[in-house]
């Protein structure tokens, strides 16, 4: 699995991470799958609703609402939701125990480490269906 | 009467690659018996090992989550649509976790 984005959404997630630092930001891909690859059309940029905002320096929560009215985006455009990305604050771009816990097979999720509020680490990842890792994919911007 | 249920695409690996499955249920959890009746290997997704609903699983009636309605026995309207809807969570702190580098 290959996770496409523009460079246009790159800078997007870039300011959406850097601007909520020192807190966790996240957000939806929306696009399409072709071969294998998951090319992003569209991005929803979203706050994270973590309910203790103590705990968002490293916890992030995207409500099925959400999810939910992405899912209805997608589904009038003909695209579907391809997967999520989060930050990680001064941790590295890696799936913690607790990404592992809360995840889903299937999606593609970005994690971007943000050091010193800037974004310095950008790795996509799968969950193996047996629930056991995270593989880690390729990320590719594209003009 | 018929009761359209809206897969999310990480469940359709089980469903045969049904987006939408319409089962026999007139109530949330008749159509979840029949869904899972029909496709047992999503029971595990969908519920703990307590037989509830997951946390991170959620169904939706049209805007509405049946949390809070009447949970497993709200009655279902003609013509709505139940969605599964998975909320997002996760967060950093790697501690212990293992993964794999692709090759
Ligand atoms: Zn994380």
């Amino acid at each position: 699995m290959i996770l496409r984005l523009r460079q246009a959404h790159q800078d997007q997630i870039r300011a959406h991470v850097e601007g909520g630092y020192p807190a966790e930001a996240c957000g939806i891909f929306l696009g399409r799958e072709v071969d294998g690859v998951r090319i992003v059309e569209r991005l929803r940029l979203v706050d994270n609703r973590w309910a203790d905002p103590e705990e968002q320096t490293h916890r992030f929560l995207i409500p099925p609402e959400e999810v939910l009215a992405a899912e209805r985006e997608a589904v009038a455009e003909g695209m579907e939701i391809l997967g999520f990305f989060h930050s990680h604050p001064d941790h590295p771009a890696r799936p913690s125990n607790f990404d592992r816990e809360h995840a889903w097979p299937w999606y593609a999720y970005l994690i971007v480490s943000v050091e010193n509020g800037r974004a310095t680490d950008w790795r996509v990842w799968e969950l193996r269906e047996d629930r056991s890792a995270f593989i880690e994919r390729t990320l590719e911007v594209v003009p | 009467m018929a009761v359209q249920i809206l897969i999310p695409t990480p469940l359709r690996v089980y469903t045969r690659g049904e987006k939408v499955v319409t089962v026999e249920a007139g109530t949330v959890g008749e159509a979840l018996r029949a869904l899972t009746e029909r496709f047992p290997e999503l029971r595990r997704h969908l519920f703990n090992e307590e037989g509830r609903l997951r946390s991170f699983v959620n169904l939706y009636l049209g805007d509405e989550d049946v949390r809070y309605l009447q949970g497993e026995e709200t009655p279902i309207p003609d013509g709505q649509t139940l969605s599964i809807v998975p909320s997002i969570a996760g967060g950093g702190r790697w501690s212990s976790g293992r993964w794999i580098t692709r090759r």
